[in-house]
């Protein structure tokens, strides 16, 4: 029931200066951390030069998505109305129709008379349904 | 990484060509000492963070609450003037609940107390709307008190965060931090019901209404205080009074009122009284699940229950409970398939119920709790 949806808002956008600094500071020591690691690469220092790979990789990746966690925010909310169906049968025929929701609709309500017998229709439900994406728990 | 890169700084040391070894020394010591002393300062940082941003989708579901609650007014009610200011002064209206430092009597004074504000919010939305007929007045209230609501977590939260910030206390603000995904459960979840109110259809919550519209669908209806229905239905033999809030407007009525009536009506003959309401489930269970047990099966503010067990309590009156059991979210937004499906079921549990648990000639009463919005009788 709740999209996130593209749309920029001035209060949403505001991203700690803070936060900022200590993201950037990470993405700069690990972008050191590489070129040190080439300038350290040769017979001998493999490992030395992996260790700084290393560590330059995750800081930009963990910088990285930092970043892109905080840019979330940006993204604003917006409340979609789930698709509810009404239930029409026929008491005589039991002939049903399933159709949208209308507003004064309400369960036991007498709407139009049936298409096959004329007789007078009854709304019997008025749900929604869930799509479940969660596994069925042990 | 700290450990990883105290013992890279000690390998480049060692290293010939370690000239650079002062650089992961600098950045060694400066994480050391920068999580050693604002360590608890981050995590607070953090924590206000992660508030911040819950409490940017309480602003937006508490506007579009308010926005939703005066379009409506507008198109049902058809006011002569703006309804906006009369909105605004209901979303912030409170109720204070009586003093129980006494605890006698104190059920009669809340009811009371939950009788006047009643009586306050129809004046209200019979202002805002005066084009409005009685169920639309019912289902607008329940507009206005699903964005007063979502107004109110709101301010809470906000009053929390500033509180946190301005005290700097990390205390202040986990409190708050880590009950924050169940009140945004709940969030949600009203923010989902603004449509279904303002719409008029059938909520999770009506279930129980829902089991008694159908038993007593056909029959003859009388209304019984407060804002209930009453029909006699005979089920295998038995008289059964079958007891709901009137719909369809949103409305719950006072069932503990309806109870006393029928059982006072019939000298307290009553061999057993089945009461089905909607319940929540745990993480787990499936939606629309049904489960039978005894007891007063009735929330809200406890005077309902309380009159109910008065009653059965007097004549010894054995009462049985079935639940339809559904999630928070469930519960005030529009009526699930599932629970709709387990409606059935319940109508065939009570069956049961009648049949082992009384005999023939012996009467019964029934009654479906719950809101009933979108359901007729």
């Amino acid at each position: 029931m709740w999209v996130m949806s593209r749309a920029s808002s001035n209060a949403a956008t505001r991203i700690s200066s803070f936060v900022l600094m200590i993201i950037f500071l990470v993405l700069a020591l690990s972008l050191t951390a590489l070129i040190l690691a080439t300038t350290v690469f040769g017979p001998g220092k493999e490992v030395v030069a992996g260790y700084l790979l290393l560590i330059g990789f995750l800081g930009v990746a963990l910088s990285t998505y930092v970043l892109f966690q905080t840019r979330r925010r940006i993204l604003r909310l917006r409340i979609v109305a789930p698709s509810i169906t009404t239930t029409i049968e026929c008491k005589k025929c039991s002939f049903k129709s399933v159709r949208e929701f209308q507003r004064g609709d309400y369960i036991f309500k007498e709407v139009e008379p049936c298409q096959k017998c004329s007789d007078k229709m009854l709304i019997t439900a008025i749900s929604r349904e869930v799509k479940e994406k969660e596994r069925v728990p042990p | 990484m700290i450990a990883v890169m105290a013992s890279l700084q000690n390998q480049i040391a060692q290293e010939p060509l370690g000239e650079y070894s002062w650089i992961l020394t600098v950045i060694f010591y400066a994480f050391f000492f920068i999580f050693m002393f604002y360590g608890q300062r981050i995590q607070m940082y953090v924590m206000i963070r992660e508030v911040e941003g819950s409490l940017y989708k309480l602003k937006y579901m508490k506007d579009e609450g308010r926005k939703i609650a005066i379009e409506t007014i507008k198109e049902i009610g058809k006011p002569q003037t703006d309804p906006t200011g009369r909105v605004d002064r209901f979303l912030e209206y409170f109720t204070i609940s009586p003093q129980s430092l006494d605890p006698a009597g104190v059920v009669w004074k809340l009811e009371h107390i939950l009788d006047v504000r009643d009586v306050r919010f129809k004046d209200e939305v019979k202002l805002m709307a005066p084009s409005a007929d009685e169920t639309q007045i019912n289902n607008l209230e329940n507009t206005l008190e699903v964005a007063s609501t979502l107004n109110f977590i709101y301010k809470v939260i906000r009053h929390f965060y500033l509180l946190g910030k301005k005290t700097l206390s990390l205390y202040v603000i986990m409190q708050i931090q880590m009950i924050l995904p169940l009140i945004m459960r709940e969030a949600e979840a009203y923010a989902s019901a603004l449509k279904a109110f303002s719409y008029g259809q059938p909520i999770g919550d009506g279930a129980g209404a829902l089991v008694a519209a159908k038993i007593m669908h056909g029959y003859e209806i009388r209304k019984v205080p407060k804002d209930n229905v009453v029909a006699s239905v005979p089920i295998e033999g038995r008289t059964v009074y079958v007891i709901k809030a009137e719909g369809p407007g949103g409305n719950v009525g006072k069932p503990g009122d309806a109870v006393k009536t029928i059982v006072d009506e019939n000298e307290g003959k009553i061999s057993t009284i089945i009461m089905i309401d909607a319940a929540m489930k745990l993480e787990g269970e499936e939606v629309g699940e049904v489960a039978e047990g005894i007891g007063a099966a009735i929330g809200g503010p406890g005077v309902d229950q309380f009159k109910i067990e008065e009653s059965i309590l007097k004549y010894h009156i054995p009462i049985n409970a079935v639940i339809i059991k559904e999630d928070i979210g469930d519960n005030v937004s529009p009526m699930r398939k599932e629970i709709f499906d387990g409606v059935d079921k319940a109508i065939e549990r009570i069956k049961q119920v009648i049949l082992e648990r009384t005999k023939e000639g012996d009467k019964v009463i029934i009654v479906g709790v719950g809101n009933s919005i979108g359901i007729g009788q």
